[in-house]
């Protein structure tokens, strides 16, 4: 479970996150909607711990994540991300992208990090481009294989922010299918979107973002049929 | 007017000491290219801390190699520290000296590359749960070598031509200093540097075809 309790965080005099509250609970789903600007990624990066808040709390598993005694490192061993620039390592061929956490970080040989990197690529179609390097890829494999390095942790929570922002329309597919797959899998996700059809059809709860605070948060029927807060009505018109 | 004749002969009979030089000269290229990038390293690290005292000692070191003489500095890692009571052998003081000025020269290259490397890379190694060392070691420093490995190949040539300012410091086993030595014994002094010429110009065409051959290997992205 996530819990974010009354999270302030501030970037100097400017305040991106006003008392946010959330719960995720294993097994969920939710999508963060939102304009640009409004804290959606902050967060994100807050909840693993690579950014640190102002005041509040974010527990995951019960465990503080800004809490001077907890190890951040072997938090985010339990917290995959996947960012919007995938960053795939360019010197390191697909398969080496995926094993260098688990044989680093976990400390697994060679041949169990590989069989599992094998078949985290399989899961999300990359199982011909093992010893391809990145370079090679499209954008859309690349996101898929960032997705695939993050697994190979096997997180028990998985954050993905814009993850299809930056890719070309016909590849924006692909990756929204990847993470379909991985939610009808069971995995708890916070994910960050534009794709409104995404968020429709693959979350459990969805939240909209302004300015810093959550204005809203509700299943999707709910949100996208029946927006409470006038701001979610004109951001909706807006990317409709 | 022109009344010099010729005799490689003599010269050419001393070729297996010179070339005995030359082994003693890459040596000391090796070594203080070695050396010079370990510390080239904690130089860059040190620039990149939040320590005022540690960036100030990097910047100074970098600064000085930089823009002062590399003869200067292998003089004041002879005949300066001696002032203090430092004594080091000439091949010592060689060492130190060229090694100085590699260490200064990497870091700053070091630091081009890693401005080119973004910040985004280091932090997505963090979030699969890396320590920054280990982000710094297994992404970063993979991929500033590849970018900082023609300014190496470059410096690794330059330390083997700052070999020949040993001679100031009575360095006299290198290639240079054998050269020299050489000279004062026979006089053949055209000859004997003309052969220590294509000595140096072999070995730097071996390293910079060296390097050609490694790089084609070892970045392969
Ligand atoms: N590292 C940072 N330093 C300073 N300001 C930042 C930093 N990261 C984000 N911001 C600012 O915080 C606000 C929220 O950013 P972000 O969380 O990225 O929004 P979103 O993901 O919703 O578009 C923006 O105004 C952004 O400029
Ligand atoms: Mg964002």
């Amino acid at each position: 479970m996530i819990e974010i309790q009354n999270v302030h965080k501030s970037f100097g005099q400017l305040e991106v996150l006003k008392g946010i509250d959330l719960t995720v609970s294993k097994g969920e789903v939710v999508t963060v909607i939102g304009g640009s600007g409004s804290g959606k990624s902050t967060l994100l990066t807050c909840i693993n711990g690579l950014e640190p808040i102002n005041s509040g709390k974010i527990l995951v598993d019960g465990v503080e994540v800004h809490a001077k005694s907890t190890n951040v490192n072997a938090l985010r061993q339990k917290i995959g991300i996947v960012f919007q620039q995938w960053n795939a390592f360019p010197h390191l061929t697909v398969i080496e992208n995926v094993i260098l956490a688990p044989r680093k970080v976990l400390g697994m040989g060679k041949a169990e990090a590989e069989a599992i990197a094998e078949k985290q690529l399989r899961h999300v179609g990359l199982g011909d481009k093992l010893t391809t390097y990145p370079s090679r890829l499209s954008g859309g494999q690349q996101q898929r294989m960032a997705i695939a390095r993050a697994l190979a942790m096997s997180p028990d929570y998985m954050l993905f922010d814009e993850v299809t922002s930056a890719l070309d329309p016909q590849l924006v597919g692909e990756v929204l299918e990847t993470l379909k797959m991985l939610a009808e899998e069971g995995m708890t996700m916070i994910c960050v979107t534009h794709e409104m059809g995404f968020a429709r059809d693959v979350s459990n709860r969805v939240a909209y973002f302004h300015k810093g605070i959550m204005a809203e948060i509700g299943a999707p029927a709910q949100l996208f049929g029946d927006p409470q807060h006038p701001e979610t009505r004109s951001f909706l018109a807006s990317v409709r | 007017m022109f009344d010099y004749t010729f005799q490689w002969n003599q010269a050419l009979a001393r070729l297996p000491r010179m070339l005995d030089g030359a082994v003693v000269t890459l040596e000391v290229a090796v070594l203080s290219m070695l050396i010079g990038i370990v510390f080239a390293m904690i130089l860059t690290l040190m620039r990149l801390s939040d320590s005022r005292p540690l960036k100030a000692i990097a910047a100074t070191w970098i600064e000085i190699a930089r823009n002062t003489p590399a003869l200067l500095q292998i003089y004041m890692a002879h005949f300066g520290v001696a002032s203090f009571g430092i004594h080091f052998s000439p091949f010592t003081s060689l060492l130190i000296g060229i090694t100085f000025n590699n260490a200064g020269y990497l870091a700053e290259n070091f630091r081009g590359a890693l401005k080119a490397i973004p910040d985004t890379q280091a932090r997505a190694g963090r979030s699969l749960g890396m320590s920054s060392l280990q982000s710094f070691r297994y992404i970063i420093v993979p991929q500033m070598l590849r970018i900082s490995f023609l300014p190496m190949t470059n410096q690794m040539v330059w330390a083997v031509l700052m070999t020949s300012l040993g001679v100031t410091v009575g360095m006299n086993t290198d290639l240079y200093g054998v050269t020299q030595d050489l000279n004062a014994l026979t006089f053949r002094t055209f000859e004997l540097f003309a052969i220590a010429a294509v000595i140096f110009y072999i070995i730097t065409k071996i390293i910079t075809l060296g390097a050609r051959l490694i790089a084609s290997r070892l970045f392969r992205y």
